[in-house]
């Protein structure tokens, strides 16, 4: 994409089928700098990197920056910034923890494990963090100081905050539905993961059909027919065969055994079960699909793009930009307490500095992923993206043996490298603004 | 001629606004009835833009108050004026540049089937409106930052005049605009007023002003220099307004 040396003949032809295609070029660019990430380490590994294992590792630990980076898309696009998330994250952890060990079993005199009891935190530490998120809209959005200065303040308050909740010590969790959010305590089998895939490629393709009679009912241009397919194509090989990865990773026999004698039965011999899909990457593509949808199909999403756009349009637009900003902080907010359940979860406990730095990563995944911070720009996918290429390059270094601050000035440069050449294909492009 | 025994459709009376120490719109009395074009003059920076953004909801007056059909009324924000059918071309167009112009168009009035935004209904709307002002018209699928600024100014015209105003308010609406398309928007401004529209023009060019507009009001330094019936008057009469700050002897 970089070649400015090379004469103009190649790219016209090169151009006209990516145009034809109506691929989406920066899209491209980053599945292919993925791909990159994923070809140096699976033959520097010797092949484990791409392994059934390691793939659902890595699935595993990129979730709660994946779902954090999605309302991050949001609150960049309409040119604000929360610091505050790794914080607000770690605050209602505590709430969580405290309240499924400690608060609601002393006021119900129910023991820790009980699952109505889980199901109140959850909805609990989910209305925490939309409260968190929905204060500092209000700061933001009604009392006009800059969200940088909020949600700075706000990595602080609740980062102690969070110190109080727990005295400063770590909660244990046990109780196995929790653990179910975490990863690999909560896998759907071989089976019902490809039945989910199946139904979930059918709903993209009847997506892309639907998508197509709307236009034609308009008299619209359409794709080709071509391109559609070869689109349905990718996206349904792609999800098939990410089911069928993780549906090859078996569960250990010393685990199996272990949940057999804990239902009381004997594991008959041979028997074998596979991982399959977990439930917290279920929920990050959950959060994903939900977001994009709000993104590009409500005047929610709308509204932000607006405003990150032009503010001044949308506010003359009849666009109530203050209520707007809240909304936005308050979904960001939402959003850390779901990866806060999936992080204690994965942790099997809540420690202080749960969620440490982390939104410094949630930012670079979406930045990576192609949200300006200038506003008005970003797509969910790319921050997903985003969130997978770092994820991916720390593992697949940490398997060769990099050491942790190495692998943190390699993030650190991937960061400043894909703004760096998303600034010059804009240029090249015409784009620049 | 335009009938103007009746209640008037605006009254703004007596209205003021200053920005810090600066008295941006002085004690402004200004009245428009229905079918009628009332244009606005002034030098920069004589309070044209702020007294229209007043009736449009964009800022609060300091004093005065807006009349609708007689009856007065509260207008604290661009949803008020909206919900008077009160439309408004702003003079930075006020665009949303990273939107398409079918987004942009109906910002803040989306089409919606089932509760999610109908883009292509809203596209094909945008395509019919947009074309009777400029049939040129082309780039529907692009965000307006790529427009040409006489492009983007269809797109705010379009916006102003699809949703059935019965006010409209066009601060130079044919700045950025061809002489072709220039034509069009006249002929738009005479189609409208002859469904019963009241309009404000704010226009800087003599000559549209004789040919567009019914009365011209002339603002000087935020206060208002006169209002004149443009049939009673020569355009060196309104130059001289707007430049001595002086109404004519044979004033209407
Ligand atoms: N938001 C604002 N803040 C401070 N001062 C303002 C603001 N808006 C307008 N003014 C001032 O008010 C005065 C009137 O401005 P306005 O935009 O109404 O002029 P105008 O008659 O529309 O001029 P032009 O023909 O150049 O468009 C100017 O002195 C301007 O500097
Ligand atoms: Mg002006």
């Amino acid at each position: 994409m970089s070649d400015q040396g090379h004469p103009a003949q190649a790219a016209p032809p090169r151009r006209s089928l990516i145009d034809t295609l109506e691929i989406d070029v920066r899209l491209l660019g980053m599945l292919m700098a993925f791909a990159a990430v994923a070809v140096v380490f699976t033959i520097w590994t010797g092949g484990t990197f791409v392994g059934p294992r390691n793939v659902f590792n890595i699935a595993v630990q990129t979730v709660p920056v994946g779902i954090m980076a999605c309302g991050m898309v949001f609150v960049i696009v309409a040119r604000h910034i929360d610091l505050s998330v790794g914080s607000m994250l770690a605050m209602s952890s505590a709430v969580m923890a405290m309240s499924q060990t400690t608060w609601l079993p002393t006021m119900f005199g129910t023991e820790y494990g009980n699952p109505a009891i889980l199901a109140a935190t959850i909805v609990l530490g989910l209305a925490f963090g939309t409260l968190m998120g929905a204060i500092t809209g209000w700061f933001v959005g009604y009392q006009r100081i800059p969200s940088f200065i909020v949600t700075l303040g706000g990595l602080f308050v609740w980062r102690n905050v969070n110190w109080f909740t727990t005295n400063g010590q770590s909660v244990s969790l046990t109780d196995p539905n929790l653990l179910m959010f975490g990863g690999t305590e909560g896998v759907l089998g071989a089976t019902a993961s490809w039945a989910l895939g199946l139904v979930a490629s059918a709903l993209a393709v009847w997506a892309i059909i639907a998508s197509r009679r709307n236009k034609q009912g308009h008299g619209f241009a359409v794709k080709p027919v071509l391109a559609e397919t070869v689109l349905a194509g990718l996206i349904v090989g792609t999800i098939l065969l990410f089911v069928g990865w993780l549906s090859r990773y078996p569960v250990p026999v010393a685990k199996l055994k272990r949940l057999f004698e804990a239902r009381g039965e004997v594991m008959p011999e041979g028997y074998t079960a596979m991982h399959g899909l977990p439930i917290s990457v279920l929920i990050l593509i959950a959060v994903a699909v939900a977001m994009t949808v709000v993104a590009r199909k409500t005047t929610f999403g709308r509204y932000i793009f607006a405003m990150g756009g032009n503010p001044d349009a949308a506010e003359l637009a009849g666009i109530n930009t203050r209520a707007l900003t809240v909304k936005i902080f308050a979904l960001m907010g939402f959003l850390c307490a779901l990866a806060a359940l999936v992080a204690q979860a994965r942790l099997q406990s809540h420690g202080n500095d749960i969620g440490m730095l982390e939104e410094l990563r949630v930012i670079a995944a979406a930045v990576i992923g192609g949200t300006a911070l200038a506003g008005g720009v970003g797509t969910i996918y790319g921050a997903i993206l985003g969130a997978l290429i770092m994820q991916s390059l720390q593992s697949g270094m940490a398997m060769v043996g990099v050491d942790t601050p190495f692998q943190n000035i390699v993030v650190g440069l991937v960061l400043i490298i894909a703004v760096w050449v998303d600034i010059l294909y804009r240029k090249r492009l015409g784009l620049s603004k | 001629m335009t009938n103007r025994t009746g209640t008037p459709l605006v009254e703004m009376r007596d209205i003021s606004i200053s920005f810090g120490g600066i008295k941006a719109v002085d004690h402004v009395s200004i009245d428009l009835y229905p079918g009628e074009v009332v244009g606005l003059l002034g030098h920069n920076g004589a309070g044209k833009s702020t007294l229209i953004k007043i009736l449009a909801g964009a800022y609060r007056a300091d004093h005065g108050e807006i009349l609708i059909n007689g009856d007065p009324v509260e207008i604290n924000n661009p949803r008020d004026a909206r919900n008077l059918n009160i439309e408004t071309i702003y003079q930075t167009l006020a665009l949303a540049d990273n939107l398409d112009a079918a987004s942009n168009l109906f910002l803040g009035r989306e089409i919606k089937k089932r509760g999610i935004v109908d883009d292509a209904r809203m596209e094909a709307e945008a395509r019919k409106i947009i074309g009777r002002l400029n049939p040129n018209f082309r780039k529907f699928n692009v965000p307006v930052s790529s427009l040409s600024g006489g492009q983007r100014q269809s797109v705010a015209i379009a916006r102003a005049v699809y949703f059935n105003a019965k006010i409209l308010i066009m601060d130079e609406p044919t700045a950025a605009l061809g002489p072709h398309e220039t034509q069009m928007v006249a002929e738009l401004i005479q189609e409208l007023k002859a469904q019963g529209l009241g309009i404000f023009l704010i226009e800087h060019d003599i000559h549209n002003v004789m040919k567009l507009c019914d009365r011209a009001s002339v603002m000087k330094n935020g206060q208002l220099v006169g209002t004149v019936n443009v049939n009673d008057v020569t355009d060196d009469d309104i130059l001289g307004m707007i430049i001595m700050g002086k109404p004519p002897a044979k004033a209407a």
